[in-house]
């Protein structure tokens, strides 16, 4: 009792988790973390992939109930023993989870009151239901129809959903776990306009993401986390904190350089595109890309920027055998002469390799190992007459594990054990394995962490040096800046700036897409 | 935070027996249930179970479920069902039946049509599925409902046979011995076929591991080796002694044995059957790997289709006539095989072996409980329960990995 009351948490604060521990067989996933939330502000919580920060939330909201770790949860001054996630929904804590929990096929007034319908006796109320949701969806600022299906929304509309469904809970504490991942700048913007409305109203939020530009754009204060452990807790109204103070803290060292040094030698142009045309997959007669002319040198590498909805990764994949759209026309050349790319079998003997934007669900095949990955695209490489030769599969699943330093126990190890960073490796191997000419790479760094990101810069920076010509995709503009030595600008399916990355910056970026708006 | 786990489980290379006994406690799991099932039964059954006669009627009563296994095997990895194969099976032997039985044909060129027929039937249900994209479940429910329908017009309801000797030693046939009369009442050449076998595959089994040592990559310990390849040729040796002192070997055994062999190697070592693995784990990643995903899907139904055919000649033969009941419930023990041989609904995982073991799981316990004289309905209630214990146990042991 006596301890309760000397420990009696201050009232200016919502939420205190004091010495929280959770262990998994072997493994230490949290030690001793300690996470203080003030009344109203916007916490940001930031760490490498791994650090912990998942875990931490799960055992916040009842995922991991009481009893599964140890330490102390204060909420509202109050301790709290969830357990499970309705638990600590009742008193006030929302989690939106990275990937998105709504049912594609409902609307978004039944999202909305999935398990929470306003119902007598079993029978769904579906005015008050409907009329509740008008009053959620203008609080959020979604300007859509309670009955629009959820599949017909863009991402950014159905993270409104979302956050419209965490408000309709009465929320208290909301805790958005990579909110912006997947969102273009400008939805991604309007979210965060949103957190710091909700902020005026007395919600405090928790926000974790990659992109610190974003934490520091909102958060009053910061918590880094690595390796299981806090190891800062910055006030950002009280001291200086830029992204440099923050990286710092998370990887424990000083990143000297984020990008690496290259002198890079560019020869003659070996890969061109010309008057490029797709329509959209479904929609006959929707032009996605219309007209795009584009070439990438010997030993270069040629960035793509643009906002996300602005047909990069359809122009990528359409190249690349087709696999995207419908009624595609245009040429694309390798070494001046027209190459056949009507099948991705056929694009990928031509010499392209495409890496995707989602490793998990296009690149890799999760059950199985690092092994039967890296040769999957080309099992013909290990092979005599259609039949595997393990010896030879295994020395090439070696090999890219030694020159790719991909982290594992074996390359008998599944890829789903393997952390984002590891993931993207082995999906890099593969394609190598293909002996590309070209490679296009689709956000090859999105969600893996800060010190995994050097590696595969470093990677496609020996890459170039070899000779292959290489486009990256992406919608981080300081990658681009960083890496490529040349930087179209695409917006809405056309290109609408090109510049060499020496003169090239956020502002010409951005200002070229504007342009093309006005236009 | 699982690939920690794994470091700390694994210092340096060499693993613990017990971590290798936990990572692979499905195979040997299931070949040691199916010891398990068979040593209850033998018990039971005052060793009838054993009996040279009763061990070469399980073969010849269970090798068309374990023919349309290695089919429905391939299926399942690549994230499809096949509800037709009975249908299809108890078709075909129709179609046989009438042709020679009725029409007089030849049993020879019929064989090869009906085997053609069964894979075109095949293909058609792949066509629907890879194709226009129709989930496998529905165009093969289709089908099976259409082929029964047609097995019983062209019969006209009545059975049809009996068929010519030679079509009937397909299925009910034995290996002749070269060397009769050497030894009284054994097949000599047929237990001698079987030592050489025995013979291969240890052979196999030590070149494998030499090869696996090569690259240092061995995950088994010594002692499972010597003790799994000991089980295996004695039980080999056994069961061929055992089919000696009978008939000799069935040419059923002879065929199924082949395919089983041809199953096995096309699943484990050819690109082909690397690529149905990783049709079944991601479709999506595997097309854009340049693997032609829709023609694959169409290949394993119409193998599915030409095995399903050759099943169902194997079961007319055996019954010496075709019935508008042959193959009525036979999807349902191949599928149930399937995934209690470790199969996963959600496809990707399988392997061709665990079909067989799951065919004869099944099949054993038929027969055990028939000599027991356990009722039809109690028979399918244990079966049922079998089948939900193993997937329960498949699960169990995921989860807790």
């Amino acid at each position: 009792m006596t301890l309760a009351m000397t420990q009696q948490p201050r009232t200016d604060v919502i939420l205190e988790m004091r010495g929280i521990t959770k262990t998994f067989p072997g493994v230490n996933a949290l030690d001793n973390v300690n996470l203080v939330v003030r009344q109203g502000e916007i916490h940001g919580v930031v760490g490498e992939n791994g650090a912990g920060k998942s875990t931490l939330m799960k055992v916040l909201s009842g995922v991991y109930p009481h009893g599964d770790y140890s330490g102390e949860i204060y909420f509202q001054g109050r301790e709290c023993r969830f357990r499970d996630i309705a638990d600590s929904e009742k008193a006030g804590i929302v989690i939106i989870h990275q990937e998105l929990a709504l049912v594609p096929l409902l609307s978004i007034t039944e999202n909305i009151f999935l398990g929470n319908e306003p119902a007598k006796s079993g029978i769904i109320d579906w005015h008050a239901a409907f009329a509740r949701t008008r009053a959620l969806l203008k609080k959020v600022g979604l300007r859509e129809s309670p009955d629009t299906l959820i599949t017909d929304l863009g991402v950014g509309k159905q993270q409104l959903v979302e956050i419209a469904k965490a408000l309709s809970k009465e929320v208290k504490l909301l805790i958005l776990d990579e909110p912006t991942a997947s969102l273009n700048e400008s939805d991604s913007d309007a979210l965060l306009a949103l957190l710091k409305e909700f902020q005026n109203q007395g919600i405090s939020s928790i926000l974790i993401s990659h992109k610190l530009n974003e934490i520091l754009k909102v958060a009053d204060s910061i918590t880094v986390l690595r390796d299981g452990a806090t190891v800062d807790c910055l006030d950002c109204h009280a001291q200086k904190v830029d992204e440099d103070r923050i990286i710092r803290s998370m990887v424990g060292r000083e990143l000297a350089d984020r990008y690496p040094k290259r002198s890079p030698r560019i020869g003659e142009p070996i890969f061109e595109v010309k008057d490029w045309v797709v329509y959209h997959k479904e929609h006959a007669d929707r032009q996605l890309i219309k007209g795009i002319n584009l070439n990438v040198r010997k030993g270069e590498i040629v960035g793509i920027a643009g906002l996300m909805g602005s047909g990069r990764t359809e122009l990528a994949m359409s190249i690349f055998g087709r696999s995207y759209g419908q009624k595609i026309s245009g040429q694309v050349l390798l070494h001046g002469k027209e190459i056949d790319v009507s099948t991705i079998d056929k694009a990928m003997k031509a010499g392209i390799a495409y890496v995707t934007e989602d490793r998990k669900n296009y690149g890799l095949v999760l059950i199985d190992d690092i092994r039967r990955n890296v040769t999957l695209a080309n099992l013909g490489g290990v092979s005599r007459n259609a039949v595997i030769d393990d010896g030879e599969e295994q020395k090439v699943a070696h090999r890219y594990r030694r020159d790719l330093n991909i982290r594992c126990s074996s390359v008998f190890q599944q890829t789903v054990n393997l952390s984002g960073g590891n993931q993207q490796k082995v999906v890099l191997a593969k394609w190598l394995f293909t002996g590309p000419e070209i490679l296009i790479l689709d956000e090859p760094t999105r969600g893996i962490d800060v010190g995994a990101k050097y590696e595969i810069y470093t990677i496609i920076a020996r890459l170039a040096e070899e000779g292959k010509g290489i486009i990256v995709i992406s919608s981080e503009m300081p990658e681009l800046l960083g890496i490529s030595d040349r930087i179209y600008v695409m917006n809405e399916g056309r290109i609408v700036g090109e510049m060499p990355t020496k003169e090239a910056s956020q502002e010409k970026i951005m200002r070229a897409i504007m342009k093309s708006w006005n236009n | 935070m699982t690939q920690q786990t794994i470091a700390a489980e694994e210092p340096g290379h060499r693993r613990s027996i017990a971590s290798f006994v936990k990572s692979n406690i499905r195979e040997y799991g299931m070949l040691l249930s199916l010891i398990l099932i068979m040593a209850f039964f033998q018990y039971m059954t005052n060793g009838t179970l054993l009996k040279p006669l009763n061990l070469t009627n399980l073969i010849l009563q269970n090798s068309y479920i374990v023919i349309m296994a290695l089919g429905m095997m391939l299926i399942i990895v690549a994230g499809h069902i096949d509800l037709s194969v009975g249908s299809v099976c108890g078709f075909v032997g129709a179609v046989a039946a009438v042709l020679i039985v009725k029409l007089g044909y030849h049993w020879l060129p019929v064989t090869f049509f009906c085997l053609a027929l069964g894979a075109a039937i095949g293909a058609v249900q792949g066509y629907f599925v890879a194709f226009w994209k129709i989930p496998s479940f529905i165009v093969t429910l289709a089908g099976m409902l259409v082929f029964k329908g047609l097995a019983l017009w062209i019969l006209a309801g009545q059975s049809v046979g009996p068929f010519p000797v030679p079509f009937q030693r397909m299925a009910s046939g034995f290996l002749p011995d070269a060397a009769t009369g050497v030894i009284e009442a054994f097949n000599l050449t047929s237990f001698l076929i079987g030592a050489a076998v025995t013979a291969l595959v240890i052979y196999f089994n030590v070149r494998e591991r030499r090869a696996q040592q090569a690259h240092g990559l061995v995950e088994e310990p010594f002692a499972f080796f010597l003790g799994r390849n000991l089980l295996v040729a004695g039980g080999f040796l056994l069961f061929s002694y055992l089919m000696a002192s009978y008939k000799g070997l069935p040419n059923v055994l002879i065929v199924m044995f082949a395919l089983i062999v041809l199953y096995a190697f096309v699943t484990s070592s050819m690109t082909i059957g690397r690529r149905i693995y990783a049709l079944g784990g991601n479709e999506k990643a595997a097309r854009l790997s340049g693997i032609k995903t829709n023609r694959l899907t169409f290949y394993t139904f119409t193998n599915m289709g030409l095995l399903a055919g050759l099943a169902g000649l194997i079961f007319a033969a055996r019954l010496n006539t075709a019935t508008p009941k042959a193959g009525l419930g036979f999807e349902l023990d191949v599928i149930a095989a399937c995934f209690i041989g470790g199969a996963s609904a959600s496809g990707g995982v399988g392997k061709v072996v665990g079909a067989v073991i799951g065919a004869f799981v099944m099949g054993v316990m038929n027969n055990g409980m028939s000599i027991l004289g356990v009722g039809i309905d109690l028979q399918q209630m244990i079966k049922g329960l079998v089948l939900l214990a193993a997937v329960f146990l498949d699960v169990y042991y995921k989860n807790k990995a």
